[in-house]
């Protein structure tokens, strides 16, 4: 009985805020709701059919997987590449390392409106750019930059926090093991790869997961930065939910759009799971 | 987030008259600022001291930022109706013909002394079903054209005042003033009230009716985006951002406020925002090619059907925007009563302007003014549109075809209307 209290916190928050609420949605999803207004009505399926046909869904269901992606490819390397470097003793560490984790703990709005100027048409990146006379992009208004641009800003939110972890997990790595292979004749490059990046894997597959899950709920660059745009090449699904639900009133089709982020969540994660024997080493 | 905001969502709430004893009423509003709710705060105080057996207190809560509309309807969907809202003219039909809002006339009409004659008649419209009004634009505040004259001379150009008095004050004359700011100054020569690339509605709305355009017909039905007097001016507005260099284009950050800005579209309540940094004007909208149309944006207010109160609400709204207390609300916002539209009334509300620019830019526009368009499906037409209009904004955007798609993307929309 002890134990079950000391899980039961934890037990019924996952039931409280996860799957109670979860269950709610699959509820919704089965009806044409409009609460604005007051209307509940009973659509079984016809929201799931709509949904499947429903080219929007489908693109924007494609650009959350190029923004997730793109921002797991960046913050992992950027995140690995800052550890290595904070690994070593170099004068100034602590001080990059303020620099690289304090956007984590700043106001993610604030965060958000600050870049937006920097990133402006007109804005501080491209005046720097045309001091050295070079034109750059208009980063948020052109279709080919706006959802790279958004990355970006996302990723230095970020990636000091990844840093940190990946930092934890070098200092882990037992000195023994990458001295034997020095004393083996293993060059650095050959250290890292067999020694320490495959310790590294438990906190790399953690980070992984994290930030896809991070990716898929998205919601305040896009909003204060594009609003979707330009065109949808923004627009990604957790966005499009809450437009259909905030905006157009339509929280019955919202919730059938969140079953789909979370069948799709959970495809991510199991896939990421069922494969981590291939690739994670020493795992706990 | 979407899972707990459409369960929070969800936990509807009781709809039902008051119980007895005096009530505790709420009024949400998208203004945050301290003199608005000074003013809002000592008529409700009155309310309250005039009628303590019905009403205990009034709050007036803001719920500011351009998500104010999703704010309120998560409210009113999760069952924490508020007794009265703010609406902005641009969703009011949405508002009034869903049943949102409570009848106002019968309130309206047994009030002592709310002289229901001294409304004017125009600006009810997009408030009224049935000849019954649901909401009060107690807002009524024409559009107009705030001017940097330091930078219009700075570009060796004449004042708009001469372009005025020689009856050239056209849209056409404005750009190509507009125009040459920007190329002698390197600052932006003209701005509509919003980011015409992010919200259309709010930033052309007050334009596009001097051409004589409108998005949609006069019963919502039918797409009239790509008629030749819309294709006329989105040309003429996409020739001044990617040929002239008149507007900004997208992407492009500038502030009136800070002298960045030779023309801004905007309203009297935009004059708080300036000092005497630079010299500046405040003038009527210019004429088009369909003459000179004054375009006034509403802020009303309603009483929520699902509010606990709505009697006592409506009664509530009746004494704040009775004659004496419009004369209050005008310090701030120019009222639909054509009682108190005077210079007087309206130089408490903006004293940066003058009497000429209050005579001539808000009296004179008020009265015979037409309302920005809505829509009673705005909320469902606003995110197609803007997608359909980002392939404009381009250098080699075409008008005509690009408002043939907007009308074929917005069409099923319309029709089921």
């Amino acid at each position: 009985m002890i134990g079950y209290a000391f899980i039961a916190p934890a037990v019924l928050g996952v039931l409280g805020l996860g799957l109670v609420p979860f269950g709610f949605v699959l509820w919704y999803s089965l009806h044409d709701w409009n609460p604005l207004v007051g209307d509940f009505t009973w659509v079984g399926g016809e929201n799931f059919l709509r949904l499947l046909t429903d080219e929007t869904v489908w693109a924007s269901l494609v650009t959350t997987i190029q923004f997730a992606a793109m921002l797991m490819v960046f913050n992992v390397a950027l995140a690995m590449a800052l550890a290595l470097l904070l690994n070593q003793r170099l004068p100034g560490t602590t001080t990059f390392r303020t620099f690289f984790f304090s956007p984590v703990i700043v106001s993610t709005v604030a965060w958000v409106l600050v870049w937006s100027y920097l990133v402006a048409a007109n804005g501080g990146i491209n005046g720097v750019l045309a001091m050295i006379g070079l034109e750059g992009p208009n980063w948020l208004r052109e279709s080919s930059w706006a959802l790279v641009t958004v990355v970006v800003i996302q990723v230095f939110k970020g990636v000091g926090m990844n840093m940190i972890l990946f930092l934890a997990a070098l200092q882990n790595v037992p000195a023994e093991l990458k001295e034997a292979a020095r004393i083996d004749g293993a060059r650095p490059t050959r250290v890292f790869r067999s020694i320490t990046l495959p310790l590294m894997t438990p906190t790399i597959l953690l980070v992984v997961m994290v930030t896809t899950f991070g990716a898929m709920d998205v919601f305040v660059p896009i909003q204060i930065l594009t609003q979707g745009g330009p065109g949808r090449s923004t627009t990604v699904i957790s966005y499009l939910l809450y437009r259909t639900a905030f905006e157009q009133q339509d929280f019955g089709y919202a919730s059938t759009i969140g079953v789909l982020i979370f069948v799709v969540a959970l495809t991510l994660a199991a896939l990421q799971w069922s494969t981590r024997k291939r690739w994670v080493h020493d795992e706990v | 987030m979407a899972a707990g905001s459409l369960v929070l969502a969800a936990c509807s709430g009781s709809e039902g008259d008051s119980s007895a004893g005096p009530v505790d009423l709420r009024m949400v509003m998208w203004s945050a600022n301290d003199a608005h709710h000074e003013v809002f705060n000592q008529i409700g105080a009155a309310y309250v001291e005039e009628n303590p057996d019905v009403v205990s207190s009034i709050s007036f809560e803001p719920l500011t930022g351009s998500s104010y509309v999703n704010a309120l309807t998560t409210q009113i969907a999760g069952g924490d109706a508020p007794d009265l809202a703010w609406i902005s003219e641009a969703n009011a039909a949405q508002f009034v013909q869903s049943g949102v809002l409570h009848n106002l006339s019968p309130a309206f009409e047994s009030s002592e002394g709310y002289a229901v004659d001294d409304l004017l008649d125009g600006a009810f419209d997009v408030w009224s079903q049935d000849e019954n009004i649901y909401g009060y634009p107690f807002s009524n505040s024409p559009f107009g054209i705030f001017v940097n004259r330091d930078l219009v001379s700075a570009a060796g150009e004449p004042d708009p005042r001469e372009l005025m008095a020689d009856e050239e004050w056209t849209w056409d004359s404005l750009m190509a003033v507009a125009a040459q700011v920007a190329q002698e100054e390197g600052q932006a020569g003209f701005e509509p009230s919003a980011s015409p690339y992010a919200g259309w509605n709010d930033a052309l709305g007050a334009m596009w009716l001097s051409w004589g355009a409108s998005p949609w017909s006069a019963d919502g039905t039918e797409c009239t985006m790509n008629s030749p007097e819309m294709v006329e001016f989105f040309d003429w507005f996409h020739h001044h951002v990617f040929e002239t260099g008149a507007v900004p284009g997208p992407g492009e950050e500038f502030d009136f406020a800070s002298g960045q800005v030779a023309f801004k579209l905007a309203q009297l309540s935009s004059s708080g925002a300036l000092d005497d940094s630079f010299e500046w004007d405040f003038l009527p909208l210019p004429a088009g090619p369909a003459g000179s149309v004054p375009v006034v944006g509403q802020g009303g207010v309603g009483v929520v059907a699902r509010g606990e109160n709505p009697e006592i609400a409506a009664d509530f709204l009746a004494y704040f925007t009775n004659p004496q207390n419009s004369e209050l609300l005008a310090q701030f916002f120019p009222p639909p009563r054509s009682s108190v539209l005077t210079v007087e009334t309206l130089s408490a509300a903006a004293p940066s302007l003058t009497e000429q620019q209050i005579e001539e830019t808000v009296i004179a526009q008020s009265v015979d003014a037409v309302t920005k368009v809505g829509h009673v499906r705005m909320s469902e037409l606003a995110d197609p549109v803007r997608v359909g209009l980002d392939s404009l904004w381009t250098a080699d955007g075409d008008a005509q075809s690009v408002l043939d798609q907007v009308c074929e993307d917005i069409a099923p929309v319309l029709e089921s209307e």
